[in-house]
């Protein structure tokens, strides 16, 4: 036998055996090698793919599993040494690579797995992400639909648009089959139907407002489903389907006053409408969260416009009714006018007709008292001439009072005895009192002047009437009355508090006291007496003379002489006391005063008027200072230049008694000098007199000099005469009167 | 024999000096150079002030030299401040007006007027206004005054007006 190298195969094949395992072995082979090249085909393909050198290995690995697959395929039959050697080669290598590939495996494969757990991880997220997407994409649609609806809310002031629009926009936006809204009645206690999507015009339908649902929605400010059996959700005919869920939300019904950011949520007088919101009745819809928020949101905003609306009809209805009160005032306004138009047409008539006959009557009967009569016709002339000039002085206080209402009336100012008044007075007075056995005193102050500058005959009137008030109202005892000069301590008297009389050297104030031990007034009563036709029970009920005018006419006359009059009086029976105060000019006060500086000509010349004046000469201008300089110096005049206006009120004391400023300085602080100079001096009678000297005597200059308290502006160039007229004047008046 | 020849060439002269004067004086009325306003200051020159016109006239000529300097300073200004112009004219109105002299504040208020309007050509030909009438009244009080005091050096009084 020939020796081969062959190896003999491990067991006699069976032929059929044999066939079956060459079949396999050549196609595990294919498939071994052809498993590595679709991994590259697909990896080449693919974009990433990070364990290239895993493939390799893999591929090796394969490949030489597959290479030994085939090797195996000549093993079956006799084969030599070298195809034995090659394959426990193939067979070694495959078990290297496959050790190999089996140790990376244990480090790649939780990679992989982990790869796999990222990417189930990576879906959800991403499915999450849809969500929440599609959850933002509808709640920006309910923006955009809150929006709208708000636009369209908002774009109509009139109450019944907006909610028309707001039905209107709702349904369209969430294809609602039906929505109302049910208002409060007047009384509060209903609930009625008055606006609806679907019906026209709706039949009142009403709902008792304390309803459990209708309270549940109105507790809470969010949207709540209600049952759609409840009253207000049965709007719709019941139909074969199920109806649709029904959502009601409260609407905030807002007054002017109820108007706070602050708390808005929480309102104190609540008066809600409710929005009934209905989906269609065959559908399969449900309300959603935010469809329900969009209910809310537009529910809000409906509050606001209705209240806008609400604010814009309540100032439309104010204007009108302001117009229309325009227009009634204005009518009253022009009927007064001609009421007091006519009354005075009739005043002034009445006035010439009246006085006309009574006096004639008066001046007849008086001359029929001068003849012979019997006794009873001397009686009956008496009473006529009483009653005839009762009459007339009715008249004259009548006709006297219009005219002081007017204000038309002037005093009269002259002259007159002071002193010799109060003795008229007296014994005008005296007959009257001694016939009811009152006695009647007089006591004048000694500082009282004899004479006076005022109205005589109307103070007469006055005192002629308080004192006869005084008699008038006493049975017994007597009248005591009193004139003095007001000093400043009684000048405030605590019942007046709000006259201040401030006397000067021109005026003084009259003070004229009347007591009488009558039957007193009640203190309540005292303001009426003042007042025109009042007269109390208790004194009606005396001898009632006077029509009541008196006291008013007194009171109008004693304020037209700038003073005040009051009653006082402890209660009834305990007198009364009467006082009133009268500012009166002193006469002769520019002749007495004596003044060092009065114009007394020397025999030479009328050179030094004003010996010794010291005088501040305040002007800015050399020139100008030097010649006004001059001319006080010729004057006799002793003075002090200053160039501005801090120097004036440094420089100025008591004891310069006229101020002369130049005011054609530019700037206004000559003004404030002359508010800082009587500033200074508490007193105006202590301080300078302050005269302007100016270029220009317009309006302006002088108001601003008068403003300021100036006494007096002259205009240059000032010539010696005037100077010394102006100088004169200043001193023996204490006033500039004319700026010449 | 003469009037003239009664008197004593001294008197003749005085006599000469005063009508000089006068004649002077009317023809400076009569021009308008002053005005009342100055035979004012010279009713306040008497024996406790004799020199009281002389001082206010020197006082005027130095105010006014410095006030028109000033203005023609302000003047020549790249940016001219009308207010401080105006202040300068309404200081120089004021003191011609207290001399008396008429034709220079009248030509002030001129000057203010375009001071105002803020008329600078205006202003310009004011100023030159201003300082011809200044110094034509100016040649006119020293002339007076020179009379004035030729007049007391012979002994003799000036005459009023």
């Amino acid at each position: 036998m020939e020796s081969c190298n062959c190896i003999e195969p491990q067991w006699p094949a069976d032929e059929l055996l044999m066939r079956y395992q060459y079949i396999s072995d050549f196609f595990i082979a294919l498939a071994y090698f052809s498993i590595p090249l679709e991994l590259v085909y697909f990896v080449k393909k693919s974009a990433v793919f990070p364990y290239r050198w895993v493939l390799v290995q893999f591929g090796a690995f394969i490949v030489l599993c597959g290479a030994t697959h085939l090797i195996n395929l000549w093993t079956f039959n006799m084969h030599s040494r070298t195809v034995a050697i090659v394959m426990t080669a193939a067979k070694v290598l495959t078990a290297a690579v496959s050790c190999a590939t089996a140790l990376m495996l244990v480090h790649i494969i939780p990679d992989l797995l982990s790869v796999k757990t990222r990417e189930l991880f990576l879906k959800n997220k991403a499915a999450e992400l849809d969500r929440e997407m599609g959850l933002i994409r509808t709640q920006e649609e309910t923006g955009r639909h809150v929006r709208m609806l708000t636009h369209e809310i908002r774009s109509t002031l009139d109450r019944h648009t907006i909610l028309k629009t707001t039905l209107v926009e709702l349904g369209r936006t969430l294809a609602l089959e039906e929505c109302a809204l049910w208002m409060p009645t007047r009384s509060g206690v209903e609930l009625q139907l008055s606006y609806t999507l679907r019906h026209q015009n709706p039949v009142g339908f009403t709902v008792p407002i304390q309803h459990p649902a209708i309270t549940a929605v109105f507790g809470t400010n969010r949207a709540v489903k209600i049952s759609s059996n409840s009253p207000v959700a049965r709007l719709r005919p019941s139909g074969r389907y199920m109806p649709g869920e029904v959502v009601a939300v409260r609407v905030p019904l807002l007054h002017l006053n109820n108007f706070q950011i602050n708390d808005w949520p929480e309102l104190s007088t609540k008066r809600y409408a409710l929005m009934v919101l209905m989906l269609p009745s065959d559908s399969a819809r449900q309300w959603h969260v935010h469809e329900l928020e969009l209910v809310e949101v537009v529910a809000d905003q409906v509050a606001v416009a209705l209240s806008h609306a609400a604010i814009l009809e309540e100032s439309m209805r104010a204007r009108d009714l302001l117009m229309e009160q325009n227009v009634a005032l204005d009518l009253a306004r022009r009927e007064a006018e001609t009421a007091v138009r006519a009354r005075n047409d009739f005043l002034a008539v009445m006035n010439h007709e009246m006085r006309t006959p009574m006096h004639a009557i008066i001046a007849l009967s008086s001359l029929l008292q001068e003849t012979e009569l019997t006794p009873e016709q001397r009686l009956m002339v008496e009473t006529i001439l009483k009653s005839s000039n009762l009459l007339a002085t009715l008249i004259n206080d009548v006709l006297d009072l219009s005219r002081l209402e007017d204000g038309s009336l002037q005093l009269d100012i002259s002259v007159f005895d002071l002193h010799g008044l109060f003795k008229e007075v007296l014994n005008l007075i005296k007959p009257i009192a001694s016939v009811k056995k009152l006695y009647v005193t007089l006591s004048l102050s000694p500082d009282l002047p004899e004479y006076a500058i005022g109205d005589e005959k109307r103070l007469m009137q006055v005192l002629l009437n308080v004192v006869g008030n005084a008699v008038k109202f006493s049975k017994e005892g007597g009248i005591s009355i009193s004139a003095s000069v007001a000093k400043s301590e009684s000048l405030r008297d605590p019942r007046a508090p709000d006259f201040f009389p401030v006397p000067s050297d021109h005026h003084f104030y009259l003070r004229v006291q009347v007591k009488d031990t009558g039957s007193g007034i009640n203190p309540q009563d005292i303001p009426k007496l003042f007042t025109k036709f009042a007269q109390s029970q208790s004194l009606a009920t005396r001898n009632a003379g006077g029509s009541g005018l008196g006291l008013a006419i007194s009171k109008r006359f004693v304020n037209l002489m700038e003073g005040h009059i009051w009653l006082d009086s402890e209660g009834l029976g305990k007198g009364c006391t009467a006082v009133f105060m009268v500012k009166l000019g002193t006469r002769g006060c520019s002749n007495e005063a004596k003044l060092p500086y009065l114009a007394r000509a020397t025999t030479n010349h009328m050179r030094t008027n004003f010996p010794g004046l010291k005088v501040l000469l305040m002007d800015d201008n050399g020139v100008s200072r030097m010649v006004t300089k001059g001319l006080l110096v010729h004057l006799g005049c002793d003075v002090t230049t200053v160039n501005s206006g801090d120097e004036c009120l440094r420089v100025i004391s008591n004891e310069h008694k006229v101020v002369f400023m130049d005011v054609s300085l530019p700037g206004l602080d000559v003004y404030e000098v002359a508010v800082r100079i009587h500033e200074k001096f508490s007193k105006r009678r202590d301080g300078p007199f302050i005269v302007a000297l100016t270029g220009n005597t317009d309006r302006v200059t002088k108001e601003s000099c008068m403003r300021v308290g100036m006494d007096g502006v002259i205009l240059k160039p000032v010539s010696v005469d005037k100077m010394r007229s102006v100088l004169s004047e200043l001193l023996d008046h204490g006033v500039l009167l004319e700026a010449k | 024999m003469s009037i003239q020849a009664n008197y004593g060439t001294m008197e003749l002269n005085l006599m000469q000096l005063q009508n000089q004067y006068l004649e002077f004086m009317r023809s400076v009325y009569r021009e308008e150079f002053l005005d009342e306003q100055f035979a004012q200051l010279q009713k306040l020159q008497d024996d406790s002030n004799p020199d009281f016109v002389g001082e206010v006239v020197s006082l005027f000529f130095e105010d006014s030299e410095k006030l028109l300097n000033n203005l023609s300073t302000a003047l020549q200004q790249q940016f001219v401040d009308f207010k401080q112009v105006d202040a300068h004219v309404h200081q120089f109105k004021g003191s011609s007006s207290s001399i008396g002299a008429y034709r220079v504040k009248n030509a002030c208020c001129t000057f203010r007027s375009y001071c105002e309007e803020r008329n600078f050509e205006g202003c310009v030909k004011c100023l030159q206004l201003v300082t011809r009438e200044y110094y034509l009244l100016k040649n006119k009080l020293e002339t007076l005054l020179r009379l004035e005091h030729q007049i007391l050096r012979a002994g003799g009084t000036v005459p009023l007006h």
